[in-house]
């Protein structure tokens, strides 16, 4: 502001009209600018809230006034319902159960790989690298029934440990892809230097080339967390028994039951939706890097 | 040191590279899964093409990537242009179009459900505002139910594309746009002639990404409507589990499986052979 008065008292008469049309279509710009953003933001945000507000409403509050009226009750009776009778405890507790052993390992056998891979003359490297990343582009729908079958055979059918097992194969050929390509900018004369103070290469791999691969974990930590978490196709394959559900098909499950209570559906998407929002708040940096970091390169 | 890599490639072999193989013999055979299975050949295939529901599937399957695709790309470009300079509030824009990400597709769909059901939000404020006479059973109805779920499916999309092409954008050079600013461009002319071509591999990326995404949808439309109303918005990905897990018709379900991956093939390919000329590259 302050440049610009200077100016225009310097430049004379005719200037400072040019001068204050132009911040004048600047201010324009702005207000548009920010009321197109602020339109485009309550759109997005108007479904979360309807939801949100609805999970505190009380039934009868909803069968009078509309779902889309303001509430006329605030009640926390709907979260109580769907954590006890609903067993959304149970199903929270399933998808930890599922996910932290999930992230962990996929990303543990992605790092190994992309190591020996980025940093190593492995004959075939590239056949390799690219069949791991292929794996992981094939449509889910192909795996499902010899999977199903597979853990069949193996006994594993209904269990939680075959959903793990199952979503971290998956998971490896994409997460290699993404570490060997960071990986492989790390320079290499830090390993050449480890090597010649005699360091083997589990050491290499988990104290000079894991740590400053950080970033890249975080982020795909992050991403993994989500995905896994919020799955639904391979638990409802692979999983029977209704207290077995990680909290996703637990959800789904539950719509079914309480058809007409709106409140308690609205406590347990909220419910449902809470891990995952966490997770990004926490890594939004990373999380929004990996996904650009996966795909744009 | 070969272990390293090698565990983690027999992981992915044993769940991942066997399944696929299993999956596509699996489509030359007649098998409820508990009796004997006979081989049939190309059987599945040919009933494939005489089965209206198939067939429903797969032009919803197109539609789907048309309008899903489509839309995403177009609005994910349009908000990324726009949110793209850092400048005040900006962030709290693109967290309100990003957030909807970190929820699972049955999250959205049980949100979206509230929305577009009998009594649901949509149909009351239709109500409110005089407009009694356009309210609707939006998913109940066969010929509303696919649009009002891809809504749903946008409405979590977009910020994601919108973050692919911010990330494009933003490894541009802006020395080339300003050069066209001073060679006198218009604002139109330097996107359509400037911005896009320097775009053309996010684009594809963002092509790719899209109908590798479209292809495998099910989340979606299984939480809001199971592919009901009278299969009206049955895809290839619905077709294929209910067929499966609903009427055990396992080989059938793994010749739809098979129809999948051949559409997914060609993207798949594209989007290896770029992969494989990056690294070349480095």
């Amino acid at each position: 502001m302050t440049a610009t008065a200077a100016q225009t008292r310097t430049a004379g008469a005719r200037p400072v009209t040019a001068v204050r049309r132009r911040s004048r279509r600047r201010t324009a710009a702005t207000v548009g600018f920010h009321t197109t953003g602020i339109l485009i933001s309550l759109a997005w945000f108007a479904p979360i809230l309807v939801v949100v507000v609805t999970s505190f409403r009380t039934f009868d509050d909803i069968s009078a006034n509309g779902i889309a009226s303001l509430p006329h009750t605030f009640t926390l009776g709907t979260y109580a319902q769907a954590w006890n009778q609903g067993g959304l405890f149970q199903a929270l507790v399933n998808s930890m159960i599922v996910t932290v052993p999930t992230v962990i390992l996929t990303l543990l056998f992605s790092a190994a790989a992309a190591f020996g891979l980025s940093r190593y003359k492995v004959p075939f490297r590239r056949t390799i690298l690219l069949m791991m990343l292929a794996g992981n582009l094939l449509p889910v729908q192909m795996l499902l029934i010899p999977v199903a079958r597979l853990t069949q055979q193996l006994n594993v059918y209904d269990t939680l440990g075959a959903l793990v097992a199952v979503q971290v194969a998956f998971g490896i050929g994409f997460y290699t892809f993404v570490l060997y390509g960071f990986m492989r900018t790390i320079p290499h004369e830090l390993q050449e230097a480890a090597t010649l103070d005699g360091a083997s290469t589990t050491r290499i791999f988990l104290q000079v080339i894991l740590p400053l691969t950080r970033p890249a974990l975080a982020a795909l930590g992050a991403l993994s967390f989500t995905w896994v978490f919020n799955d639904l196709l391979w638990s409802i394959t692979l999983l029977q028994t209704s207290e077995k559900l990680p909290i996703t098909a637990a959800v789904l499950s539950l719509q079914g039951e309480y058809v007409s209570s709106w409140s308690v559906i609205a406590a347990a998407t909220v419910v449902a939706a809470v891990p995952s929002t966490i997770v990004f708040l926490l890594f939004q940096r990373s999380f929004i890097g990996g996904l650009a970091l996966g795909s744009v390169k | 040191m070969f272990a390293l890599v090698l565990v983690p490639f027999l992981v992915e072999a044993v769940g991942v590279f066997w399944p696929a193989f299993q999956g596509i013999s699996l489509s030359f055979l007649h098998w409820n899964g508990i009796g004997p299975a006979t081989p049939v050949g190309v059987k599945n295939y040919v009933d494939l093409f005489s089965d209206p529901i198939f067939l429903t599937a797969l032009k919803n399957t197109a539609i789907w990537i048309v309008l899903f695709g489509g839309i995403s790309f177009a609005a994910g470009l349009g908000v990324a242009l726009l949110f793209q300079s850092e400048r005040r509030g900006v962030g709290i824009y693109r967290t309100a179009l990003f957030l909807p990400i970190v929820f699972s597709l049955v999250v959205t769909a049980l949100i979206w459900g509230a929305f577009f059901q009998p009594n649901g939000v949509l149909n009351n404020v239709l109500d409110a505002v005089g407009l009694h006479s356009w309210t609707h059973v939006w998913l109940g109805d066969s010929s509303t139910a696919l649009y009002a779920v891809i809504v749903a499916a946008l409405w979590r999309e977009i910020g994601y594309v919108m973050v692919l092409f911010i990330a494009g954008l933003k490894a541009l050079d802006p020395a080339v746009q300003e050069a066209a600013r001073v060679d006198g461009a218009t604002a139109w002319q330097r996107f359509w002639h400037v911005t896009m071509p320097q775009l053309r591999s996010v684009n594809l990326v963002v092509l790719s990404v899209l109908i590798i995404d479209s292809l495998r949808s099910f989340d979606i439309v299984w939480a809001m409507t199971r592919g009901g109303p009278y299969h009206s918005t049955e895809l290839l990905s619905t077709y294929m589990f209910s067929t499966a897990f609903g009427s055990h018709a396992l080989g059938y379900a793994s010749a739809i499986a098979v129809v999948i991956f051949v559409l997914a093939i060609a993207v798949i390919v594209s989007y290896l052979v770029r992969a494989l000329s990056e690294e070349k590259e480095a």
